[in-house]
């Protein structure tokens, strides 16, 4: 075991919380459209890589990160748009199963175009300059691009929530989510409805993209290792439920970046146990209903 | 060409024997011949799980990696001299692997399964990659040295690709029959009816959860008997056999194929191989090709080519 300094241990904590909210942003667009859908995205993953390239070629044009992360997230939601539209639209009425693995063709098809448009080699991208640096947080110095990235994070979150709890798109989301059925005989259209969350799960995805870029470059399979933690993320934390994505994706985050300061070696395997004895001790997630949407 | 599947279709084990017996002298090489074989087997043991049962795996790559390392370390690395002793060793790892992860996957339904298999996979991919000391971590495991096996007092060496074929095919027959009881047995009817209405079948009484469990077993044993058939043809274990991509490859192959259908696997197996070993020649997308074909066969021939011959999800 390292020696352990309480200022390491505080900035292996904040490190946990910048890749929780990598993992929160995936999460609740999984989740979300999981829950109203019962689409499982498999293309996720694809899309969050998307958004990192989109970063990349939109500061190389601009030269600006700020017009990146705007429009970034926008390219990445406007392609989720036309992905439920023509691909997955189709599917409604037909096994739960099939979006899945359309989704899945879809990813391969996404990660290939990437490789062939931008090549094999990760491009890294720049913070600004800006961000660049440190900030002395009194017990250690911290990336201020983290920094950030946990701001951006908390925002985001914050406005969704202001959106999904007091307007009223939101109220017919969170009621579509409960009971569709239901909602169609309210006279809602429930296809707009999911229209519109796939676009915003979409753009989530890209936001955690181009997020992550400055940090972990932009590869063609930067989604695919993810995306798989980020179901796991999903599953502890209950299909379908917001709160859950949060508190999952955040506790995730930290027992991911404690143990790659205790034991580097375990890291990537404990995502999966914590999974395996949160099925064990409650099957439906932290935060699941019992029964919800199987 | 109708009546062949007509043919086919009401002598399965039979046919499966006349048309593998004489495949690899129509193909342009033995090898893929092989390959065909033992992934239609790989695709069999998914199909048992999803075409049958309705249960979709993601994770198909653990059970098909513990059969290849079980095989593999057994021979590799403990020098077993026999290969029969290998290959259980192989099967056991999967069986044990299948009874231990079905039982957590289980725990859900429907659309958790998926992921729930795909992360468990991924799990024993990342012990597989760390485990260096046994099973050569990214390097694959190598130095398999493949037993001569005895047939009627003579000793028989595998190491001819006509040899091991037919090794192989004798091996997929006991298999493809195994399977064939398995799916005429009350236990067989079960499984459908678990994937026709669950809950219907729970009420008639049918305890749902050991029967999938046991689905999952099977399910398990034949992607182990795969796996350990393929570390014997490449005398190599790649750290890929363990990666969700192996995983995808299955679901693709038995989706080509037709899911539900008796010989759906084997035919998709065998178009996924000989597409892959044609485009492959011209051009590095290949997962873009087969991506996008994929992609095409969900949207608009969800049968697969043997169920849309055949005419059909109960056409087998």
């Amino acid at each position: 075991m390292p020696d352990v300094s309480l200022a390491a241990l505080a900035a292996q904590i904040f490190t946990g919380l910048v890749l929780g909210g990598i993992f929160v942003l995936l999460a609740i667009g999984l989740s979300l459209i999981f829950g109203l859908m019962t689409v499982v995205n498999f293309s996720h993953g694809a899309l969050y890589m998307l958004g990192a390239y989109a970063g990349y070629v939109l500061i190389t044009y601009t030269g600006s990160f700020v017009v990146a992360l705007v429009v970034a997230p926008l390219l990445v939601g406007a392609l989720g748009l036309f992905i439920e539209r023509v691909l997955i639209r189709p599917l409604y009425g037909r096994s739960p199963d099939d979006p899945l693995l359309l989704t899945f063709g879809l990813s391969l098809v996404i990660v290939e175009v990437a490789r062939i448009v931008w090549g094999k080699i990760g491009l890294t991208l720049d913070p600004p300059r800006a961000l660049g640096g440190a900030v002395n947080l009194g017990f250690t110095y911290f990336p201020t691009y983290r920094l950030f990235v946990i701001a951006v994070t908390a925002v985001v979150l914050l406005g969704l929530w202001i959106f999904l709890e007091k307007t009223n798109v939101g109220l017919v989301i969170r009621a579509g989510s409960r009971d569709p059925l239901m909602v169609r005989a309210l006279g809602f259209d429930v296809g707009r409805i999911w229209f519109i969350v796939f676009g915003i799960g979409a753009g989530l995805a890209g936001l955690a993209g181009i997020l992550a870029g400055p940090m972990r470059g932009a590869y063609a399979e930067m989604g695919v290792t993810i995306i798989i933690e980020s179901f796991v993320v999903v599953v502890v934390g209950g299909m379908g439920s917001l709160v859950g994505a949060v508190v999952s994706g955040l506790l995730i985050g930290q027992v991911v970046s404690l143990t790659t300061f205790f034991a580097p070696k375990l890291a990537e395997i404990v995502v999966f146990i914590t999974m395996a004895v949160v099925l064990l001790l409650r099957p439906s997630g932290l935060f699941g209903e019992a029964g919800l949407l199987e | 060409m109708r009546r062949l599947v007509a043919w086919v279709g009401r002598h399965p084990v039979l046919g499966f024997v006349v048309v593998f017996a004489l495949f690899p002298w129509v193909v342009p090489y033995k090898s893929l011949a092989t390959q065909v074989l033992i992934y239609g087997l790989f695709a069999l043991g998914f199909n048992l799980l999803y075409g049958f049962t309705g249960l979709l795996s993601f994770g198909s790559a653990a059970y098909w990696g513990l059969g290849a390392y079980g095989t593999g370390i057994a021979l590799a690395k403990l020098k077993v001299t026999s290969l029969w002793v290998a290959l259980a060793a192989g099967l056991g790892a999967a069986l044990l692997g299948g009874a231990i992860i079905g039982f957590f996957c289980l725990r859900r339904r429907g659309i958790y399964f998926a992921m729930l298999t795909l992360a468990f996979a991924q799990l024993l991919y990342f012990v597989g990659f760390h485990l260096a000391d046994w099973t050569g971590g990214d390097d694959g495991l190598r130095g398999i040295a493949v037993p001569a096996i005895g047939v009627a007092g003579h000793r028989l060496s595998l190491d001819r690709s006509v040899v091991f074929y037919y090794f192989t095919l004798v091996v997929v027959v006991l298999a493809v029959a195994g399977l064939k009881r398995i799916l005429d047995s009350p236990f067989g009817a079960v499984l459908q009816a678990i994937r026709e209405n669950t809950d219907r079948a729970q009420a008639c009484g049918y305890d749902i959860a050991r029967i999938k469990h046991l689905s999952f077993v099977f399910y398990a044993f034949f992607c182990g008997l795969a796996g350990a058939l393929d570390a014997l043809r490449l005398t190599v274990v790649p750290i890929e056999s363990l990666h969700w991509s192996t995983s995808g490859q299955v679901v693709i192959m038995t989706l080509l194929g037709g899911a539900g259908t008796f010989f759906g696997p084997f035919v998709g197996a065998g178009a996924y191989l000989v597409l892959e070993d044609l485009i492959s020649a011209r051009t590095e997308s290949w997962p873009l090709a087969i991506g996008l074909i994929f992609m095409a066969f969900v949207l608009f021939l969800p049968k697969g080519i043997w169920g849309t011959l055949t005419g059909g999800f109960h056409g087998r």
